[in-house]
C-alpha cells in the first residue's frame, strides 16, 4: 500500500498553500513532513486525511483513488495538533467512538468494542484510566488517548499533526521513542508533521523538506543531511544544528 | 478600638494602591439595600402575618393554584419551544452566512428592547379572531387568543433572546477540531451533530431556556391582552397579584410574590451549580 | 475540475436551506409580525389620525412622565452602577461574587413583584403608608413610586455591562495614575471614563429601552390615573382596554420606534466598538 502524491496545489483565498507537490512513500513508511511555519505541510497533512480538498493533483493510496473519498471512508487514523478529544465523554467513551458510529451492520458488539478499548489503553499504556475525563488528563496522557482512537478504526494510514507541539522536552523524547516502537510493532503507514528537525531526523525513515507550498527535497534522514539538495534545505538544517 | 477594626477591614479586604473604596462600596451597599434589599425583604416578610396556615390557605385556593399552574407551565412550554428553534437560530446565525444575517441578528434582540405593553397589544390583535394569524387558525380549529395557548405564544415572543444569545458564543468559540476528528473517525454528519456537537452545548441550552424560563413565569405585559384573563381559564399567576392588590389584600398578593421570588431564587441557584458542575468537568 | 466535495464539517445543502428557512420563518413569525402589526394598525386610518392620536393632551402627558421618570431613574442607576464596577473590579473583597449576585437580583424578579414590593412598603396600608399619610406624602400612585419602580428592574443593566468590562481591563493604568500621583477622581474621570465610555453607553442604551417602556412593574405602583401618572405604556393599556386601537397603536408605534432605534444603536456599537464593550457580547 504506497503513497502516491502528485502535483496537488491549493489556493487558499489569496496565497498559495501548496503548489505542485509530488512525492511517494513506499509503504509501512514513517513519512515525516518538515518545514518552517506556512510552508503548506499541514495543509499537505489535512488534504490527505480528507479535511481540506486540493484544487489540482491526485493521490492514489492502497489502489484508491483517495481523493474521491470523504473523510469518514478514508479510515485514516488522524491526530490533531490539539488532541481534539471529545470533552464530555470519558477516555474510553472517546476511544470507541470510532467503532461505535459504524452501520450497524459492521459495529462490533458492545461487548467487543469494550474489549478493544481496553486493548488499545493498554497498548497506549492507559490501563485504568478508561472512566476519567480528558480535563482530568495530562497533555501527554491525552496525546496517547488520541493516538488510541485514531488506531481503533483499524487505520489504513495514520496522519498526526504536530504530534509533539504541546509536550514539554522530556515527555516529547519518552514519547518519540515510544511513537516508533508502536510504529515498528503496528507497520502502518504513517504521516507526520513538524517543524522540529531533530524529531524528523530522529523518528522517520523518509523526510520530506518543504518551503512555501514546495517540496525542497524529499530523501531518507542520511540522504537529505549528508547532500542538501537546495540553499533553502542547507540554511534550515544548519540553522538549528547542534 | 480603631486599631481593632482596622485590623478586621484588613482581613476581609486586600489592601490597594487605588482610592475609593470606602466611597463606592458605601454607595453601592446603600443603593443596594434602599432598592432592592429592603423592598424585597418587606415581600417576604408580609404573607406570614396570617401565620404558615393563612398563607397556606391562600395558595391553596383553586384560582391561585390555576394561575401559578398556568404560570410556570406555559413558561416551561415556551422554554421547550425556544430551546428548540432558538438553537436553530443561533446554528444558522453562527454557521451559514446570507444576506440580512446582520439584520436577522440584531431582529432577535427585538423582545428585550420592545415594551412588553407593545408586544402585548401586538400579539393579541394579530391572534385575535380576525386577525392575520388569528383567522387562518381559526379556520384550521386552532384558537389562540384568550387560551392558554394564546399565552405560550407570549411567552416563546419574550423567551427567544436568551436562548440564542446565550448559546452563539459558545457556538462561535467551539473550535471544528471535534467535528473534524469525528468525521476522520467514520461518524455520518448526522452523529456528528448529535454525539459530539450537541452534548457540548447542552449546558449552554439548558442555562439558555433556564433564563427564558425564569423570564417567563413573571412575565405580564405581552401576555395579559392575548390571555383575555379568565379566571382558572386563561390568567396568570402575575394578574391575581394585582388583582389581589386591587382588593387591598395585600398579604394575599405578597403570598403569591413570595412563591414566585422564591422559584426565581431556586432558578438562579440552580444555574449557579449548573455552571459549577459543567465547569468542574472542563 | 469537478467541484471540491462537502467539507466535513459544513452541514448538507439540503439541510442549510431548511435550517435557514425554519430560523428566517420563526424570526418573521414571532418577532417580524408582531412590530409590523403595531405601525400597519397606527397607520390604519392615515397618518393624520395617527398624529392627532399622538398630540392628544393625554397621550403628551404620558410622553412627558415616561421621559421624566426616564431621566431620574437612568442617570442614578448609571451612578450605581459605575460605583458598584469601581468598587467590584479595582479591589479585592470577600464577598465579591455575592454582592455580584445581589446586583443582577432584580432581573430576575417578575416586574409585577418588583411594584408590589413598594406598594408594601409605601402603600395606605404598607410600612409607612400611615407616616407617610400624616405628612401627606404621596408615593404610590405618583411619581416617586413610577420612578422607584423604574429604578428597581432597571437596577442591573449599567453595573452588569461595566464589571465584566472593567474585570477585562485590569487596574495597571489607574495604579499607574494614581503612582504619578494623580487624585482619585482625576484617575476615574481621565482614565478609567476613555476606557469605559462605549460600554457605559451600551448599558445606558438598554437601561433606558427598558425604563420607558416597563409595564408591570410601573402598573402596580401607578394607579392609572389618565393625564397624571399614566406612563406611554401604560396609556396604550387604557386607550387599547377603551377600544380606541388606532390611538392605542399610536403611542404604541412611538415605543416601537425607540425599541428600534435601541435595537440600531446597540448593533451599531457591537460592529463598531466590539472590543470597547463587554466581553459577553462578542460573537
Amino acid at each position: 500500500m504506497s503513497l502516491v502524491v502528485e502535483s496537488i496545489a491549493k489556493r487558499f483565498e489569496r496565497f498559495p498553500a501548496l503548489n505542485g507537490v509530488s512525492f511517494n512513500a513506499p509503504r509501512d513508511t514513517f513519512v515525516a513532513l518538515l518545514g518552517p511555519s506556512g510552508s503548506g505541510k499541514t495543509t499537505l497533512l489535512r488534504i490527505l486525511g480528507g479535511l481540506e480538498f486540493p484544487d489540482e493533483g491526485s493521490v492514489r493510496f492502497a489502489d484508491l483513488d483517495w481523493l474521491s473519498l470523504p473523510a469518514r471512508e478514508r479510515r485514516a487514523g488522524f491526530v490533531f495538533q490539539n488532541y481534539a478529544l471529545f470533552r464530555h465523554m470519558t477516555v474510553a467513551q472517546n476511544v470507541a467512538f470510532g467503532l461505535s458510529v459504524r452501520p450497524r451492520r459492521q459495529r462490533p458488539s458492545r461487548n467487543a468494542i469494550a474489549r478493544r478499548v481496553e486493548e488499545l489503553l493498554t497498548l497506549v499504556q492507559l490501563e485504568g484510566l478508561g472512566k476519567r475525563y480528558p480535563s482530568q488528563l495530562s497533555g501527554g496522557q491525552c496525546q496517547r488517548v488520541a493516538l488510541a482512537r485514531a488506531l481503533a478504526i483499524e487505520p489504513r494510514i495514520l496522519l498526526l499533526d504536530e504530534p509533539f507541539g504541546a509536550l514539554d522536552a522530556k515527555v516529547r523524547k519518552e514519547l518519540r521513542v515510544w511513537l516508533r516502537a508502536l510504529h515498528e510493532r503496528l507497520g502502518l503507514t504513517t504521516i507526520f508533521v513538524t517543524h522540529d528537525q531533530e524529531e524528523a531526523f530522529a523518528l522517520a525513515d523518509l523526510v520530506v523538506i518543504m518551503n512555501k507550498g514546495k517540496i525542497e527535497q524529499c530523501g531518507t534522514p542520511e540522504e537529505v543531511r549528508n547532500a542538501p539538495k537546495t540553499k533553502f534545505v542547507a540554511e534550515f538544517l544548519s540553522s538549528a544544528a547542534p | 478600638m480603631t486599631a481593632a477594626i482596622a485590623s478586621l477591614a484588613a482581613h476581609w479586604r486586600n489592601p490597594s494602591a487605588l482610592p475609593g473604596f470606602a466611597l463606592s462600596f458605601g454607595f453601592t451597599l446603600f443603593y443596594l439595600s434602599a432598592i432592592v434589599l429592603i423592598p424585597l425583604t418587606a415581600l417576604v416578610i408580609r404573607p406570614w402575618s396570617l401565620g404558615f396556615a393563612g398563607f397556606w390557605q391562600i395558595l391553596a385556593d383553586h384560582r391561585v393554584l390555576a394561575a401559578l399552574r398556568l404560570s410556570f407551565g406555559g413558561a416551561a412550554i415556551a422554554a421547550g419551544i425556544n430551546a428548540v428553534f432558538g438553537l436553530i437560530v443561533a446554528w444558522v446565525l453562527v454557521r451559514y452566512r446570507f444576506p440580512g444575517k446582520r439584520l436577522l441578528d440584531a431582529l432577535v434582540d427585538l423582545p428585550f428592547a420592545l415594551p412588553t405593553a407593545v408586544a402585548g397589544i401586538a400579539l393579541s390583535t394579530l391572534y385575535a379572531p380576525h386577525g392575520w394569524l388569528g383567522e387562518p387558525l381559526s379556520e384550521l380549529g386552532l384558537k389562540v387568543s384568550y387560551t392558554p395557548l394564546g399565552v405560550v405564544v407570549a411567552l416563546t415572543f419574550i423567551g427567544l433572546p436568551f436562548v440564542v444569545r446565550t448559546l452563539q458564543p459558545v457556538l462561535s468559540d467551539l473550535t471544528q477540531d471535534a467535528e473534524e476528528a469525528a468525521a476522520t473517525l467514520g461518524a455520518t454528519r448526522l452523529q456528528t451533530v448529535v454525539r459530539v456537537v450537541l452534548p457540548t452545548l447542552t449546558p449552554s441550552l439548558v442555562t439558555g431556556a433556564t433564563l427564558a424560563f425564569a423570564r417567563a413565569v413573571g412575565e405580564y405585559g405581552s401576555v395579559i391582552f392575548i390571555a383575555g384573563n379568565l379566571p382558572t381559564v386563561s390568567e396568570i399567576a402575575p394578574l391575581l397579584i394585582i388583582i389581589k392588590l386591587e382588593q387591598y389584600d395585600y398579604a394575599g398578593a405578597s403570598a403569591i410574590g413570595v412563591i414566585m421570588l422564591t422559584a426565581s431564587f431556586v432558578l438562579i441557584l440552580a444555574l449557579n451549580l449548573l455552571q459549577y458542575w459543567t465547569g468542574s468537568r472542563r | 475540475m469537478k467541484k471540491p466535495p462537502r467539507r466535513s464539517t459544513e452541514d448538507h445543502p439540503l439541510v442549510r436551506v431548511v435550517l435557514s428557512i425554519v430560523a428566517i420563518g420563526f424570526i418573521g413569525l414571532f418577532l417580524v409580525l408582531p412590530l409590523t402589526m403595531v405601525f400597519s394598525q397606527a397607520l390604519s386610518r392615515g397618518l393624520g389620525v395617527t398624529l392627532a392620536a399622538i398630540e392628544e393632551p393625554d397621550a403628551l402627558a404620558a410622553v412627558r412622565l415616561t421621559l421624566l421618570a426616564a431621566a431620574i431613574a437612568v442617570p442614578l442607576n448609571a451612578l450605581f452602577g459605575i460605583s458598584a464596577s469601581w468598587a467590584i473590579t479595582k479591589f479585592d473583597f470577600r464577598g465579591k461574587g455575592f454582592l455580584t449576585t445581589l446586583i443582577d437580583l432584580p432581573f430576575s424578579v417578575s416586574p409585577v413583584v418588583s411594584g408590589l414590593i413598594y406598594v408594601l412598603i409605601f402603600g395606605l396600608q404598607g410600612w409607612l403608608g400611615p407616616t407617610l399619610r400624616e405628612w401627606d406624602i404621596k408615593v404610590i400612585f405618583a411619581l416617586p413610586g413610577i420612578v422607584l419602580a423604574t429604578m428597581f428592574v432597571t437596577f442591573p443593566f449599567i453595573a452588569r455591562e461595566l464589571i465584566p468590562l472593567m474585570t477585562d481591563q485590569g487596574r495597571e493604568e489607574e495604579e499607574a495614575a494614581a503612582s504619578l500621583g494623580a487624585s482619585g477622581l482625576r484617575t476615574f474621570l481621565r482614565i478609567t471614563l476613555p476606557n469605559i465610555k462605549w460600554g457605559l453607553l451600551y448599558g445606558v442604551l438598554l437601561c433606558n429601552a427598558r425604563a420607558m417602556g416597563e409595564f408591570g412593574a410601573v402598573s402596580v405602583v401607578s394607579g392609572h390615573i389618565r393625564g397624571l401618572t399614566n406612563t406611554m405604556p401604560l396609556h396604550v393599556e387604557v386607550l387599547y382596554n377603551d377600544y380606541q386601537f388606532v390611538g392605542a397603536f399610536a403611542v404604541a408605534s412611538l415605543l416601537a420606534l425607540l425599541a428600534i432605534v435601541t435595537l440600531t444603536l446597540k448593533s451599531f456599537l457591537e460592529w463598531h466598538f466590539a472590543e470597547e464593550i463587554a466581553a459577553a457580547h462578542h460573537h
